[in-house]
């Protein structure tokens, strides 16, 4: 009896498979929009740098619509990214209330960086 | 017990007649009560005894009836009629070549788990005339890892394995992770080189499916987080605190 196993090529048809699949690759894709928005501050302070006409322009540029819908998709993505990689924590560190103490971390941040910027 | 017609498209592929595989329907009646694994076996019983696949326990514990239904890996034993409606798609484990119809090679598995020492590598020989001591708190941490049944599922259900084949895979790691948190063990170190490795826990991206496939509730992705945990405080602990590095 001859053996000839039969290899079925990868295609990229896996990602709808299951909705997984998508969940993940969403989680994924969500460090275009905030790897663009840590180079967009970058940015903002190269302009600080240049004087305040410049700054002036980039803030300018920040109140554009553009730039508003840009930062409330990369604000979706970032609560996304987060609670999804939050909610994960218990399995890499099986320690009791993990995931609460990341919510609780993240909350404190966002009450810090809040109090510094109002 | 009421019957309920089935029907059932399974992929066939024959290496000495086919150039590549292809889908053959079934249709026949059988009782509601029924699995996958029932239905294959009326096939080949009265309908066509050229049908391939591997069976042996119906009872979820031997790991041979891994097959892809309806897209996802299941065990045809624990696929239960009454979960699906239509034409059930039976096709064979993802991600494995494929031997005959829904038989896979395996050997990339069984080689990858040898790999893992997946085996007690005692810490000092065992106590003279006594048997080894161990608290439940001991055997609590890695027992859940001792379920894994070898099935596969894991490996036809994660893309990282599909798209690099490379991998060692989530059961492998998981069973090596398991030995590894065994008070009785002494050989991490002697698996680290596999389980450490870039091709090892690293090539995980966490897309969980592992665990969400898992027959066993085994949850393979969190052995293979906890795995690049360690290894990462083993690398911390060489660079930053070499005096903590234990004389070789």
């Amino acid at each position: 009896m001859s053996r000839a196993p039969y290899e079925r090529p990868i295609t990229s048809e896996w990602i709808f498979r299951h909705p997984r699949y998508l969940r993940y690759m969403v989680r994924e894709f969500s460090c275009l929009f905030i790897g663009g928005w840590t180079l967009l501050m970058v940015w903002g302070l190269h302009q600080l740098s240049q004087g305040p006409a410049a700054w002036a322009a980039f803030l300018e540029l920040l109140r554009s619509p553009a730039s508003v819908g840009f930062h409330l998709l990369t604000l979706a993505f970032a609560l996304y990214h987060s609670t999804t990689w939050f909610n994960l924590t218990p399995k890499a560190l099986p320690v009791p209330f993990i995931a609460a103490a990341h919510y609780a971390g993240w909350a404190a941040l966002s009450v810090v960086i809040l109090a510094l910027a109002l | 017990m009421s019957e309920r017609a089935v029907e059932l498209e399974v992929l066939r592929y024959n290496p000495e007649t086919d150039k590549e595989p292809h889908f053959q329907r079934y249709a026949l009646s059988c009782p509601q009560e029924w699995v996958v694994l029932d239905v294959l076996n009326k096939i080949k019983e009265s309908v066509d005894p050229t049908l391939s696949y591997r069976w042996s326990c119906h009872m979820a514990v031997c790991g041979s009836c891994g097959m892809m239904i309806n897209g996802e890996p299941k065990l045809a034993c624990k696929a239960f009629l009454r979960d699906y409606r239509g034409t059930i798609r039976v096709e064979p484990l993802r991600h494995f070549p494929i031997e005959r119809d829904l038989v896979t090679v395996i050997d990339d598995f069984v080689a990858k788990l040898a790999r893992v020492k997946p085996y007690l590598i005692p810490k000092e020989p065992p106590p003279e005339g006594a048997e080894y001591r161990q608290t439940p708190a001991q055997l609590k941490r890695y027992k859940q890892f001792t379920l894994c049944i070898n099935c596969m599922l894991c490996y036809a259900a994660c893309p990282e394995y599909g798209l690099i084949p490379k991998y060692l895979g989530p059961a492998a790691i998981a069973l090596g992770h398991r030995w590894n948190l065994d008070s009785r063990d002494g050989g991490r170190e002697a698996r680290q080189e596999e389980l450490a490795a870039t091709e090892g826990a690293w090539e995980c991206s966490f897309v969980g499916a592992c665990s969400e496939v898992c027959p066993e509730h085994v949850d393979p992705a969190g052995a293979i987080q906890q795995v690049k945990i360690e290894s990462t405080v083993d690398w911390y602990r060489a660079h930053l605190m070499p005096w903590t590095n234990k004389q070789k």
